[in-house]
């Protein structure tokens, strides 16, 4: 189908954008790789009556990293992460992330501020950032306010973001030497949207997790820092205390049926997926029980 | 302000001074204004891949991008890319191997195909199906088109001593 009928503005910096924001609220759309708001507008799930372009606002591409953070301009690409040397030596989970986000056409346009901000429960970024206790950077008229990633989703395509608000940069505290990561999907196809997906982030000494933030998704509305884990942080760790983890897992998660799999199957796949992650994380096969 | 828009890009080599809806999706531009009917339009919500074009250099769906948003860019289609013998070995090795069928997903397989023996001129038949996994061939002749592009890789490094 087509998209129905809008008003197109190209934003001329990011405070004209915000000031085009303010005025038209919610009638209004921000258009940055499109490679969502696109395919939801040609379907008419969404009809904005104004799309506001910020994809010329080079302002908001800068990859940058200064006293501990690492900080992603809302218009650097998937393609650009993908390839950034800044994000493979500081952010690795998100490099490893992308590769299972859509195809080479799709990442070539689509953006880690558009990803975050529409908020689809089964992408991988979103969890990203949630593990990389990430802060999300917003700007209205009223100037920049900061939002812990852990609270920006808050529902299908929901957000802590008012309309009035654009979604500027990602910053990402730089951890540890010893920091670690793991990132694992189950989908129907390479490129599709997760069944069940993990992104995590730790830190590794002496063999133990002195940090470990699994983050689910395509398990709810919205991804989820996964509380069950922290029972295996700071302790030496036994295929037992896996599997005490992975079965607090499965009752913590209550994950919604579709018509790719059930809740019982995403339930499974995600308890496969923390005791794999844990396994990998401390280099240690004799973890994996259960068919992992 | 739904009006038609002033849009200045490039198209295969030459310059195109025209209107735009802001509606106006770059595939239907291309197809309906330009008449340049080999990016087909099948999904029209970025599943399919057989809308793909080049937009400066790098390959996208052209069905999830506005015209308006090629303003003073360069884009290729198929019909550029087969004009300038681009990519004449491929077309041949796909001709030779049957590597298409209803022939309707074969103009975006050739550009895909061509994007990543560009990036990588010894791609293994995994690589090939993961640079090709977001084009979708509904006559499903996945093997023969995996073959003609490692054909053409294999054929592309010999001529390249």
């Amino acid at each position: 189908m087509k998209a129905a009928a809008f008003a197109y503005t190209r934003a001329t910096s990011v405070a004209n954008a915000v000031a085009l924001l303010a005025r038209h609220g919610e009638r209004a759309k921000v258009l940055s790789g499109g490679q969502s708001l696109m395919p939801a507008m040609n379907l008419r799930l969404v009809a904005p009556e104004l799309i506001v372009d910020i994809g010329s606002l080079d302002e908001l591409r800068a990859i940058t990293t200064r006293e501990g953070i690492l900080s992603i301009g809302a218009l650097t690409r998937q393609a650009d992460l993908q390839t950034h040397p800044e994000i493979a030596a500081r952010a690795p989970l998100l490099k490893q992330a992308i590769a299972h986000i859509a195809h080479p056409a799709i990442r070539n346009r689509g953006t880690i501020g558009g990803s975050l901000a529409h908020a689809d429960p089964a992408a991988e970024l979103p969890a990203c950032v949630i593990a990389l206790d990430a802060t999300i950077v917003a700007r209205g008229e009223g100037g920049e306010r900061r939002i812990p990633a852990q609270s920006l989703f808050t529902g299908i395509y929901e957000t802590a973001l008012s309309p009035h608000e654009l979604l500027v940069a990602i910053e990402v505290p730089l951890g540890p030497k010893k920091s670690a990561h793991f990132f694992g999907e189950f989908a129907r196809r390479r490129g599709d949207f997760a069944i069940v997906g993990l992104a995590a982030q730790a830190v590794v000494e002496n063999e133990r997790l002195a940090d470990f933030r699994p983050v689910f998704f395509g398990i709810g509305d919205r991804p989820i820092l996964a509380a069950s884990a922290a029972g295996l942080i700071g302790r030496a760790v036994t295929p037992e205390a896996v599997l005490a983890a992975s079965q607090a897992l499965g009752r913590e998660l209550d994950p919604p049926e579709d018509q790719t799999a059930s809740g019982a199957m995403r339930r499974h796949l995600a308890k496969i997926l923390l005791t794999r992650c844990v396994s990998e994380l401390l280099g240690r096969p004799d973890l994996k029980t259960e068919g992992a | 302000m739904t009006a038609a828009l002033p849009l200045s890009l490039e198209v295969n080599g030459e310059r195109v001074e025209t209107q735009v809806l802001p509606r106006t999706h770059l595939a239907d531009f291309l197809r309906e204004q330009l008449k340049l009917t080999g990016t087909h339009i099948g999904c029209e919500h970025g599943v399919c891949g057989a809308c793909t074009v080049r937009v400066n250099g790098e390959i996208v769906r052209s069905c999830l991008m506005l015209a308006i948003q090629a303003n003073g860019a360069s884009v290729e289609t198929i019909e550029g890319l087969s004009d300038n013998g681009e990519i004449a070995d491929l077309q041949a090795a796909f001709r030779e191997r049957n590597a298409l069928q209803c022939g309707f997903c074969t103009p975006a397989m050739l550009i895909t195909a061509h994007d990543l023996l560009a990036n990588d001129p010894e791609p293994d038949r995994a690589a090939i199906r993961e640079h090709l996994s977001g084009n979708y061939c509904r006559c499903t002749g996945y093997h023969a088109i995996i073959d003609a592009v490692e054909a053409t890789a294999k054929s592309r490094r010999m001529a390249k001593p």
